[in-house]
């Protein structure tokens, strides 16, 4: 299921990579969440972002989303800088999260049609009837999503997340919560809808499995700074680990042992 | 500011109104209870005033108009209590979506919901009590204005206080127009009041409203400068409001509130 991912493609709009983090930095008084990451996400390029709960992952993604304000560093989506241009930047930046689901008051299509206005999407109807199709919808089209089975609000956000054709889409635990068969469904209409085009993909996730079957690359968090990075196939052999769930493990009790500073 | 995000706000409200009979059922019940209430009340004592005064101008019609403001204020609350509720402020933020264009679509939505109000009021208080607009002469419509932007305020004011303290603060929320109403004078002279009150009563668009419709129904002259007085007031103070719902909007981002918008995380 890997594909080839490239960091940098012809044509004006494939210059930069998608999302570039630097130095991002979030404190709560005197807690610190995240602490001077700095990383990139490329063009086709799948990106796990992993570590223990608590290492500032998930407040990684708020701030890229722009709900959440660094207390420093930069974040620029496709180039255009998050801070100083928050509208234009998430045009064309998406996510899904199991903690978010949409409103349970609204049917599949109203919750499609709302948020697709929101992003501006042309040609709504199709579009909204295309990813129906993709994520096998058609039959919940007039079904209020909170009554759905967490697989299928799972299909739900991700056609969500998918309205907009993102050139950034953040997904965080996208299947939590799912057993192995609907996770890998998930997992293969994510491949399915990325393929054809160029998006960029931070994924976050605590299957090591999901990781090193998707993601060209992992970078591990560990109290809020990035400890490793590399091909999620090869890091555990080159720390002297058997899987990645190992490496996970020794990142989650002994980052030290890791080379954390 | 974007028109569609904008009416992408108004349809999302659109629709829950649509499929939900408990939300569609408040737009008129609860106003057509007060107009058959205060009419009968009105008729009543009519009937055992000796010195001939129609109350229908002056008490139905007060009740009206302040119902109205108080549908425009809720109209807005409303809209935004759905995202308190479905806790979407994740959904919805983390979009291109400005909060110019979240609170234009919480306006719109009130008024599409509070026109719904007034007109079931005027067709009840016209109907069946004979109270007619055209007793107000044209000074209806700066009055009507003035009641809206004071009630758009209120509610812009009363989401912002819900962002900043919690869902649980929505208690607060709904009781702000009783809290107002005996100073702005919905039922009687202002001169009614003692001076103290009178001060918060000088602050209070409402007020100029309703001492100008009793001056109107009882044939007295109507200051202009008051009704401009209100207005500029009612202006100022749907910018207040809106300064104060995006200090706190900048200050959900800062925290982290906004992100973890919940009961148990807004303090």
């Amino acid at each position: 299921m890997r594909r080839s991912s490239t960091t940098a493609a012809p044509g004006n709009q494939l210059e930069s990579p998608v999302l570039a983090v630097a130095q991002l930095r979030k404190a709560y008084g005197g807690t610190t969440a995240v602490n001077g990451v700095t990383f990139s996400v490329g063009h086709n390029e799948i990106v796990g972002l992993v570590g223990p709960n608590g290492a500032g992952k998930t407040t990684t993604i708020n701030m890229i989303l722009g709900v959440l304000e660094p207390s420093s560093g930069t974040i620029s989506v496709g180039g255009v800088d998050l801070a100083a241009n928050r509208s234009r930047a998430l045009q064309h930046t998406n996510f899904a999260a199991v903690y978010a689901p949409l409103p349970g008051n609204l049917t599949v299509y109203q919750n499609l049609r709302v948020f697709g206005l929101i992003y501006g999407v042309a040609g709504l109807r199709a579009r909204i009837e295309s990813l129906l199709a993709q994520f096998e919808l058609e039959r919940f089209r007039n079904v209020k999503c909170g009554v759905l089975s967490s697989g299928e609000q799972t299909r739900v956000g991700l056609a969500k997340a998918m309205l907009n054709r993102p050139r950034l889409l953040l997904l965080d635990e996208p299947t939590a919560s799912l057993d192995p068969s609907a996770a890998r469904d998930i997992r293969a209409r994510i491949h399915e809808s990325v393929a054809q085009g160029s998006t960029g993909i931070l994924w976050t996730s605590h299957n090591m499995y999901e990781v090193q079957e998707v993601c060209d690359r992992v970078l591990f968090l560990s109290r809020g700074r990035i400890l490793l990075e590399g091909d999620p196939r090869t890091l555990p052999a080159e720390h002297g680990k058997e899987s990645l769930e190992e490496l996970f493990v020794t990142v989650a009790r002994e980052p030290l042992s890791l080379g954390e500073h | 500011m974007s028109m569609t995000r904008t009416l992408a706000i108004v349809l999302r409200q659109a629709y829950l109104i649509r499929g939900s009979f408990s939300r569609m059922f408040p737009l008129f019940a609860w106003v057509a209870i007060d107009m058959i209430l205060w009419g009968f009340i009105t008729r009543y004592l009519n009937s055992v005033s000796a010195s001939g005064f129609n109350f229908v101008p002056v008490l139905l019609g007060a009740v009206l108009l302040w119902d109205f403001l108080v549908r425009v204020m809720q109209g807005v609350t409303m809209a935004f209590f759905e995202d308190v509720w479905s806790r979407n402020f994740l959904n919805i933020f983390a979009t291109p979506l400005t909060v110019t264009d979240y609170l234009a679509g919480l306006v719109l939505s009130s008024v599409a919901t509070s026109a719904v109000g007034l007109a079931i009021m005027l067709a009840l208080a016209t109907t069946i009590f004979g109270l007619s607009f055209l007793a107000y002469g044209i000074m209806i419509v700066p009055y009507l204005m003035i009641l809206f932007l004071c009630g758009i305020a209120l509610g812009i004011a009363g989401s912002a206080a819900v962002l900043r303290m919690g869902p649980s603060a929505e208690w607060f929320i709904w009781p702000l127009p009783a809290l107002i109403s005996p100073f702005a004078g919905v039922f009687y002279p202002i001169a009614t009041l003692p001076a103290w009150m009178q001060y918060i009563s000088a602050m209070l668009p409402p007020s100029y409203v309703f001492e100008g419709m009793r001056a109107v129904v009882a044939g007295e002259p109507v200051s202009l400068i008051s009704a401009l007085w209100g207005g500029g007031l009612a202006v100022l103070y749907i910018l207040l409001a809106c300064w104060f719902f995006t200090r706190t909007y900048r200050y959900a981002v800062r925290t982290g509130l906004l992100a973890r918008y919940a009961a148990e995380s807004a303090a």
